[in-house]
């Protein structure tokens, strides 16, 4: 084997341990601490029933809910980090998640809560989104800026926060989830029903990015050399953005607005080095699941008993993370 | 190869065309260039052989064949452009990125066929950028970098290469080495197709030379026939003399200082 091709190895190696060591870790912790060795027979139901069922049925949907939002939100980002040649963009920041939870919290109100249309009305609003935010920086002085596209992407998501805020003040009581949970981000809801919808669409979503990975590397040359190689700019950014927004639109109807996986996680990839889409697409899913795990187990340990929002934990993490981003990006 | 009958460019809602009736041909084994000075529709044309503007009047062929009713991968595969701007925000390493000249041959997961490799190592040995190959693209000088952009593009295996500006931050040495790169090319039978500012080091290699002023052609022919003063004068809108120089026997374009008090 080539150096080159060792070190692949162990990089994909490296990130599936690292994977199984979160999972393990969010499946042993909680108000009844598990054994690893427990953990792991109780998740192909063997052993004692009470770990089964910690395991099994309480546990072991929250932990696959974070992993499948994870990967969701990383490989949305890296998509449109590409795509919009901008290592700033990610589906929080530029108010597709926002977008996504308008979309949500109006179904819920109407009283559709069907887990596999939930992820769908977030989709709409999430391509809404999309489309405001680029007309925005659009008129706003170019996409081509980074930082006025981020611009749109905030004001965006700033309205689409006040709107959930009204829409959730006149709804009937108990019907819908609070406020908080959509704005700041959760896996405390987690119910095999709604996982296995979300997790569909993310690997639907996951697996189309990764079929036009090389499509992607094009694009991300810029426009006058994508279209030089014979690339449909247009149409391909179109179904990119599509894309993209469809998987965070799954990981907020499961789990609310959760900010900066997207924009920390393809990063990391990138300085693990992977240097081709596809290749990044994939470390950045694996890698966000680890990151949403392992996140999520801070917000439930931290400050036990009480329950930190994932979001703020995601966000005091990648906050510092951004304002370096933004300091050496161009 | 290329050919440019009665062109008519317009940008969406711009009040008038930015090119106005232009001809010319770029053939196999030549250096073609076209020169103006800025705004004089330079970068339209280029945009027009990237498939991002359709003329509104005139035709662009392609080996006979119209331009607009070749699909974006067969424009892809004849001509090769190299645009003027690149700056890959997420570096790649070279040998992935002259890769990426295969792109318009294949499909999701082409790419690498005998023929890919093949057409990856001729276009690397062609463009001399071997000793690139595994470091990534943010680690080259401006002169590997165009160097690596025209190997992606010869890549592509086309019979034509359209280059925007390929000099225009480079040093003498690699200004020099890029223009020899694409003399080379010429003669060993692709048609180059070169917009440039740089006109006395295109008097010295193109064998055709296209000048264009304000959307129009002023004047096209050999080098010899468009350096002449008095067009060069009109077009360029500055006092100059054109010079012959005494070392390669090229025409020079020599501005003249403070308008015509040297």
């Amino acid at each position: 084997m080539t150096p080159a091709a060792s070190r692949g190895v162990t990089l994909w190696v490296a990130l599936l341990v690292a994977l199984a060591v979160a999972v393990t870790l969010g499946l042993a912790i909680g108000s009844v601490p598990l054994a690893p060795d427990v953990v792991w027979r109780a998740m192909f139901g063997a052993g004692d029933q009470a770990s089964v069922a910690i395991v099994q049925n309480l546990r072991l949907p929250r932990v696959a809910l974070g992993v499948v939002v994870g990967a969701g939100l990383a490989a949305s980002g890296t998509a449109l980090q590409a795509t919009l040649r901008n290592p700033l963009a990610e589906p929080y920041l530029l108010g597709v998640s926002g977008g996504a939870a308008v979309g949500a919290v109006l179904t819920v109100i109407v009283g559709l809560t069907s887990p596999a249309l939930l992820p769908l009305s977030a989709f709409a609003g999430a391509a809404l989104a999309v489309v405001l935010v680029l007309l925005v920086a659009r008129a706003a002085g170019g996409r081509a800026d980074p930082r006025v596209l981020l611009m749109a992407g905030v004001v965006i998501g700033a309205f689409c926060t006040a709107a959930i805020m009204v829409a959730l003040a006149t709804a009937p009581e108990n019907t819908v989830r609070g406020a908080l949970w959509w704005m700041m981000g959760s896996l405390g809801d987690a119910q095999w029903s709604g996982v296995r919808w979300i997790a569909g669409y993310v690997a639907f979503g996951i697996v189309l990015l990764v079929w036009w990975g090389r499509d992607l590397d094009v694009l991300s040359l810029g426009e006058d050399a994508a279209a030089s190689l014979g690339l449909d700019v247009e149409r391909v950014t179109r179904r990119i953005y599509l894309t993209a927004s469809l998987l965070a639109a799954a990981t907020v109807a499961g789990a609310g607005l959760i900010g900066f996986v997207g924009l920390v996680v393809p990063a990391i990839a990138r300085a693990l080095g992977t240097r081709t889409s596809r290749a990044t697409i994939l470390a950045s899913a694996l890698a966000g699941g680890t990151l949403v795990v392992a996140a999520d187990l801070v917000a439930r340990t931290a400050l036990r008993p009480t329950e930190l929002p994932l979001g703020a934990v995601t966000a005091l993490v990648g906050v510092p993370f951004f304002l370096w981003q933004l300091r050496v990006t161009r | 190869m290329i050919r440019a009958d009665a062109v008519v460019l317009r940008y969406p809602n711009a009040p008038a065309p930015a090119v106005q009736g232009v001809s010319f041909a770029a053939a196999a084994g030549r250096v073609t260039a076209i020169v103006g000075p800025n705004g004089s529709g330079k970068s339209t044309i280029v945009r027009a052989l990237l498939g991002r503007l359709t003329p509104e009047d005139g035709a662009v062929t392609l080996d006979g064949r119209a331009l607009t009713s070749l699909s974006r991968r067969e424009v892809a595969t004849t001509i090769a452009v190299v645009p003027q701007r690149e700056e890959p925000v997420f570096p790649m390493q070279v040998r992935d990125f002259v890769a990426l000249g295969r792109y318009p041959h294949g499909g999701a997961f082409a790419g690498r066929t005998d023929e890919d490799r093949d057409a990856i190592a001729r276009a690397v040995a062609r463009a001399d950028v071997a000793e690139f190959l595994d470091r990534p693209t943010d680690a080259l000088s401006g002169g590997e970098w165009q160097r690596v952009r025209i190997a992606r593009a010869l890549a592509q295996g086309g019979k034509a290469i359209v280059l925007d500006e390929p000099t225009t931050f480079l040093d003498i040495a690699h200004e020099m080495a890029v223009f020899e790169l694409l003399d080379g090319l010429a003669r060993a039978g692709q048609a180059v197709l070169l917009v440039s500012h740089q006109l006395n080091l295109v008097a010295r290699f193109a064998d055709h030379i296209v000048l264009l002023h304000r959307g129009r052609v002023a004047a096209a022919g050999s080098p010899a026939e468009v350096m002449q003063g008095e067009v060069l004068e009109r077009v360029y809108e500055w006092p100059l003399v054109v010079a012959r120089d005494a070392a390669v026997g090229a025409p020079v374009l020599v501005p003249l200082r403070g308008r015509g008090t040297r």
